[in-house]
């Protein structure tokens, strides 16, 4: 069935970076092989570690909770295959700490069936049982962020929600995960909406796609089962939509106040892969095992999207997904916010949604030479959030820190690159905000 | 492959860039302004092409000797240097003594931008400050012009072009006068048809305005310019030389002759839209934009000079960083927030 489909507007300023994913947008998702170690961190999430449940040499199946929430704003963690626990030691993760994590070696001959849970009905189901059983699922947002999905459904008291907006944007080039999401998880996807409308008492669901992806808004609008107040909306492609304030203002034309969440503006986002994931999860009652990730890039030969079980190294994917032998630079999700690798041992984590892999020929083309700030303003037509990086940046050069907070709004930058991405004088402007938000958190704790 | 023995690069996001550089931006500012600088070879022959090759040299020697005086890398391939000679040689009357001409162009750079810290920091546009100096240091040459279109221009040369350093020049071939000086002195308005082709006299490169606007369309379109301060100024000066021409018409002249006689064209497009020394958000711009051209139409109308684009850019030049602070964009998320009851 064709639906006509009418590309809405945009949120105002971003950037237009090529997209990069027309070698792999039409790739069915395949599945992974297990890596011989798995490394599973403790803490994948935002927030606090989960608290490990196993001991060195324990066998466990796959799907079994391994690790548990410690407190509310923590999730638990599930084996994502069955074999036996080698070690519970620090590993390195790709936030750049030694973090602790559990080594799960796969049974090979294993028939890696998958432990089942106490479904949870979503509509017998209390929202706060929906809450919990989220939380013990393990979910985070897949968009990249980990922030655990179950925090930003528990509505405060005081509060409320009238639309839930599923964020199916997937601005970063190169990644095409959420966009195989959705037109092979469709029904996961209606699933997941449905618990989730009932966590929050939202009246109505957006789905915000954008018009790189017509064939996914069609499907999905096409789905859409009878009954539900579900909309699909189409975007401009413009980076970056898919972050959650530039979402809501394309959607809803309102703005997340500085400092705030979008539940103070009566939404909430959650990404489409987490949805599908919800929806997938929750009526067995399992926890999340793996994920989708694209993996893509000159460096690689079998670009594609797979579903990878969480823990995979990075090493192994390389190995498996055909590495040349020319790379120099290999990233973990989008080349906007993507973080590079700097050691093949770090695992996927439940946040990671794309390995990208450049050679030589895009890092070395041109040594960019770093010129002075001619203030011609294309940062501060870039910025989504109406922040003056160009100001920032000189400030930062004099390590005028305090004045960057107070005067220019530091901390409502969310670092998405775009000043960085169009400075003709190729200054490191949003590394430079990295640095300065960290300074000033060091101060502030150690005053 | 072995991956074992791979060095991998590390770096922060992002890690694509658009792509646009410094260099090339002032590359292509270059170029928009090479049609500029043929025009004037072509209406003003053999004089015009020594004074703005005389001045590009003197500019861009000024940059790599002061860097390298200074123990840095030389600057003069990021080509600002270039467009700062290129600038200044097009504001200056086709006869000029080549020596003043070189001396403008070392004051432009170790004055207007060197001394305060190279590209980048220049409060001013440089082209217009070693401009400004001349006036001060030689108000009577830099005020003499020579007809366009002189049919000897391509082999003979002004006598004073070759005056030599130090020397005052003496004007003896037949001097006139430009359509603002025309006009603010014998009430004479030039045909506006003559004013846009450039068949007109003036410095060597702000008579043709039809090129002067293409230059300027190129750079928009590639987005190396910020157009919006072209239509700020040409807005304020349409609008208060009307409203003038209309109170006294025989002695304001209106809008059209105002937009294309004299430096205006050139100051708007290209050395008003100086990145460094214009502010940086879109209203700021506008505020800035206006202030050149009311203090444009107030300087030609009323003041002692009679053109005024010069010193209308300088002193906007100089409000730039505070109109910036005034007009900082309004940030996602801090007041105005619509909330829904």
């Amino acid at each position: 069935m064709e639906t006509t489909i009418t590309v809405k507007k945009t949120f105002p300023h971003g950037v237009h970076p090529p997209e990069a994913k027309e070698e792999t947008h039409h790739l069915k998702i395949r599945r992974f092989p297990f890596a011989p170690v798995m490394i599973l961190p403790l803490s994948q999430h935002t927030g606090k570690p989960s608290k490990a449940m196993v001991r060195e040499g324990q066998e466990v199946a796959r799907g079994q909770k391994i690790a548990e929430a410690d407190g509310f704003v923590s999730v638990a963690l599930h084996a994502p295959a069955s074999g036996i626990i080698k070690r519970i030691a620090l590993a390195p993760n790709p936030v750049g700490r030694m973090t602790p994590s559990i080594y799960l070696q796969p049974f090979p001959a294993s028939s890696q069936e998958v432990l089942e849970g106490t479904p949870i009905d979503p509509d017998t189901a209390s929202p706060d049982e929906i809450v919990k059983a989220i939380q013990d699922a393990g979910i985070v947002g897949l968009g990249g962020a980990a922030f655990p999905t179950h925090v930003k459904l528990k509505i405060p008291e005081g509060k409320f929600v009238d639309t839930l907006i599923i964020n199916g944007v997937e601005c970063e080039p190169y990644l095409t995960t959420d966009h195989r999401v959705m037109l092979e998880q469709k029904d996961d996807i209606f699933m997941g909406i449905r618990y989730l409308m009932k966590v929050t008492g939202a009246q109505r669901t957006i789905i915000g796609i954008e018009a790189n992806k017509l064939d996914a808004a069609q499907e999905l609008s096409a789905a859409i089962p009878a009954g539900m107040p579900v909309s699909v909306e189409v975007f401009k492609v413009k980076y970056p939509q898919g972050a959650e304030k530039m979402l809501i203002k394309a959607l809803l034309d309102r703005e997340v106040p500085s400092g705030g969440l979008p539940v103070d503006v009566h939404t909430v986002v959650v990404n489409v892969a987490t949805a599908a994931e919800i929806g997938r999860l929750l009526p067995h009652g399992r926890g999340i095992m793996e994920r989708v990730i694209t993996i893509t890039g000159p460096g690689v030969a079998k670009k594609g999207n797979y579903w990878i079980p969480i823990g995979t190294p990075v090493r192994y994917v390389l190995e498996q997904a055909g590495a040349k032998d020319n790379i120099s630079l290999v990233f973990l999700g989008g080349p906007m916010m993507g973080q590079a690798v700097s050691n093949l041992d770090f695992p996927f984590t439940k946040g990671t949604s794309g390995l990208v892999v450049f050679t030589e020929a895009e890092t070395n083309s041109k040594p960019q030479k770093i010129y002075p700030c001619i203030h011609c303003a294309y940062c501060v037509d870039a910025c989504p959030m109406f922040l003056n990086p160009s100001q920032m940046g000189i400030l930062a050069k004099k390590e005028r820190y305090e004045e960057m907070a107070e005067q220019y709004n530091l901390f409502d930058c969310f670092e998405c690159g775009a000043c960085s991405y169009v400075c003709p004088s190729h200054i490191p402007l949003v590394q430079y905000f990295r640095v300065a938000k960290g300074i000033l958190r060091e101060k502030k704790a150690a005053s | 492959m072995n991956l074992t023995q791979k060095t991998l690069e590390i770096r922060t996001s992002p890690h694509i860039l658009s792509g646009m550089s410094t260099d090339t931006i002032m590359r292509n500012v270059v170029y928009a302004l090479l049609p500029v600088a043929a025009f004037a070879v072509y209406a003003f022959g053999l004089a015009a092409a020594l004074v703005i090759s005389v001045s590009t040299i003197s500019t861009v020697l000024t940059e790599h000797v002061l860097c390298r005086l200074t123990k840095k890398e030389s600057t003069i391939g990021d080509w600002s240097a270039a467009i700062t000679g290129l600038l200044y040689g097009l504001t200056l009357p086709p006869g000029l003594p080549l020596w003043m001409v070189f001396c403008g162009g070392v004051i432009a750079i170790a004055l207007g931008k060197f001394m305060f810290g190279g590209l980048g920091y220049n409060p001013f546009n440089p082209a217009l400050v070693g401009r400004a100096v001349m006036q001060a240091a030689f108000p009577v040459a830099i005020t003499t012009w020579h007809p366009a279109f002189t049919t000897d221009r391509f082999y003979n040369l002004p006598d004073s072009t070759l005056t030599l350093p130090f020397m005052a020049p003496v004007f003896k071939a037949v001097t006139t006068a430009t359509p603002l000086a025309q006009m603010k002195f014998d009430h004479k308005i030039a045909d506006s048809y003559d004013l846009a082709m450039g068949f007109v006299s003036g410095s060597t490169g702000e008579t043709c305005a039809v090129l002067i606007l293409l230059g300027g369309a190129y750079l928009a379109w590639r987005k190396m310019m910020n157009w919006r301060i072209p239509a700020a100024i040409f807005l304020t000066v349409i609008v208060l030389s009307e409203f003038f021409h209309y109170l006294k018409p025989e002695i304001y002249p209106d809008s059209l002759f105002m937009l294309l006689s004299g430096g205006l064209m050139l100051g708007a497009v290209f050395m008003a839209t100086d990145m460094v020394a214009s502010p940086m958000t879109s209203r700021g711009v506008m505020i800035y934009g206006a202030l050149i051209g009311i203090l444009v139409v107030v300087i030609r109308l009323w003041g002692g000079l009679p053109e005024g684009v010069m010193y209308a850019i300088l002193i906007a030049n100089a409000a730039s960083p505070h109109i910036d602070r005034l007009v900082q964009p309004r940030v996602y998320g801090t007041g105005g927030v619509k909330r829904k009851t």
